[in-house]
């Protein structure tokens, strides 16, 4: 059984393909690293596995199941930007809000939410956490407790969109070793998108790489190489391998990198698309 | 001598003090959410299109009640169908904030004898608040208080977490459209308490103060209703051993509060 699975999907927003005639599939329990420029459609691929992107034709599987907004199975982490600034509460009034939050009625916590709620914190070593503002957080604490409220409800595939933006070396590790160490603990399927490789590359067990249109998935020495990256650009891409770094270079301009830095100064172009 | 004479000893004291304590503790409650959701800037622009359909009400020889009531509501559901995109885009909210109290003025321009209820609306009369008001108050306050407590688990999600709400299940519009349907009332009931000028002292200052208080949301949602009530009766209070108005008193308390609020903050940081 796939975790998720697309068979000649298209998927066209404002008159472009962002994907089309796309076919891969994430097996059980895999750890997937998702890569692409800008615009790829990194996070447009996670919406329309939760039904939140319109499908122009063919069609996604989760757990061998049609897609449905607000399916059980799946758990999301969008990328960090819909947090209120201003918000002080603390993190387990967030988490809380997040377990409850799918139906409507009076919020009360009963005993065995609760516990619902301490185990996915303790899952990612967050209950000391929670306990403080959300605001007061560093951004790899942030990361840690936003990440467990994918754990919520026991689902079987955590779609992670950018768990490592604007995080320094040592998180971003922190959080990648996170990933794995729940892929082999509650044996779920991972995607997990991101705009450098290198942080993930000791961690996935294979890459899906996103472009022009079209999705690659496969090992990473298979997947990440001038041709097929060249293809998925569409421009002329070198890959220049050191031991386990990866570096992507169009010219004398390393890509991954480029985009990264971009990512700083402006919502990107894949946001809300 | 007023101050020989208890103030519950008079009828319409007593009908304002139950009046601004009934609209206070749903200003401070709906007002609680309307700030976590950062939506403070609309609720204001509700508070004047208010004013529009007040006017038009009187001019019609409608009541300014119904009237005022009819058109936060229409206009609080339209903003949240709108998305929260446009709730949230300032300059749509001033023009239509501008807009709409243009239009009472033309509203009150035909109306000959406009100036004291004028004033009345800008700026409230809680003194002049008569029992069915009050029971009309009361009930509206029920109704919207228990639909808030429907909407309370999906409301706070969204308000927090708008995008991952969204892939749970949660309906983000309906949601909005709901809410602000309940700012409406909440904030056609402050206007009876404070004007429509003043709306914010009620629904924002003791939400925000709250907020500066406490980390908790329960706590938090708690605080800013005892705080809109003490701040309302304080006013009521004050105003009647100081003969000034209620409104300005009731602005003071929610100004003080707010900023002692902000130097807690600064203090526990």
């Amino acid at each position: 059984m796939s975790a998720l699975r697309f068979d000649d999907v298209t998927i066209r927003l404002g008159g472009r393909d962002i994907l089309s005639a796309a076919s891969f599939a994430v097996e059980d329990r895999e750890f997937i690293g998702m890569l692409g420029a800008n615009g790829a459609g990194k996070t447009t691929l996670m919406r329309a596995a939760l039904g939140l992107a319109p499908v122009a034709s063919g069609t996604i599987s989760v757990l061998d199941q049609p897609v449905t907004r607000g399916h059980p199975s799946i758990g999301y982490m969008p990328q960090n930007r819909g947090l209120a600034p201003g918000v002080r509460l603390t993190g387990y009034d967030v988490v809380a809000s997040a377990a409850i939050g799918a139906r409507f009625g009076f919020p009360r916590l009963d005993k065995a939410m609760r516990r619902e709620i301490d185990w996915a914190l303790d899952h990612v070593d967050a209950r000391d956490l929670a306990r403080r503002s959300i605001g007061e957080l560093s951004g790899g604490e942030r990361q840690r407790l936003l990440l467990s409220q994918a754990l919520l409800g026991h689902p079987r595939l955590l779609l992670l969109d950018e768990p490592l933006i604007s995080l320094d070396p040592a998180h971003q590790k922190s959080v990648v070793d996170i990933a794995r160490r729940l892929r082999d603990e509650l044996k779920v399927a991972i995607v997990f998108s991101a705009h450098e490789l290198n942080p993930l590359v000791n961690a996935i067990d294979r890459v899906l790489y996103l472009g022009a249109g079209a999705a690659v998935i496969g090992p990473v020495d298979q997947v990440v190489t001038g041709p097929v990256l060249s293809r998925l650009y569409g421009a002329e891409i070198e890959v220049v391998r050191i031991k386990d770094r990866f570096f992507v270079m169009a010219g004398d301009v390393e890509v991954e990198r480029e985009a990264h830095r971009h990512e700083h100064g402006h919502a990107h172009g894949d946001a809300h698309v | 001598m007023r101050m020989a004479t208890p103030m519950f000893d008079y009828d319409f004291m007593r009908t304002a003090f139950a009046a601004s304590g009934v609209a206070a503790v749903l200003a401070g409650t709906v007002g609680f959410f309307l700030v976590l959701r950062g939506q403070t800037f609309a609720g204001h622009a509700l508070s004047h299109v208010g004013f529009t359909g007040a006017t038009g009400a009187i001019l019609f020889g409608l009541s300014p009640l119904g009237g005022l009531v009819g058109f936060t509501l229409v206009a609080g559901i339209a903003m949240g169908l709108f998305g929260e995109k446009l709730a949230e885009r300032d300059v749509a909210i001033g023009m239509m904030l501008s807009l709409a109290l243009g239009l009472g003025l033309l509203f009150l321009h035909f109306y000959t004898s406009a100036a004291t209820q004028a004033a009345a609306l800008l700026f409230g009369n809680v003194l002049g608040v008569d029992n069915s008001a009050l029971l009309t108050l009361l009930l509206m306050a029920a109704a919207s208080l228990a639909a808030l407590a429907f909407i309370l688990r999906p409301l706070i999600f969204a308000s927090l977490q708008a995008e991952l709400a969204e892939a749970r299940g949660v309906p983000l519009r309906l949601v909005s459209a709901a809410f602000l349907a309940i700012v409406a009332i909440a904030t056609a009931e402050c206007a009876q308490i404070v004007g429509v000028l003043l709306v914010f002292t009620l629904m924002v200052g003791p939400a925000a103060a709250a907020q500066n208080f406490s980390r908790r949301l329960a706590v938090g949602v708690a605080l800013s209703a005892g705080l809109a009530l003490a701040e309302a009766w304080g006013g009521l209070t004050l105003a009647f051993y100081s003969d000034w108005p209620t409104s300005f008193w009731i602005t003071a308390l929610s100004g003080l509060v707010y900023f002692a609020s902000l130097g807690a903050r600064r203090l526990a940081a």
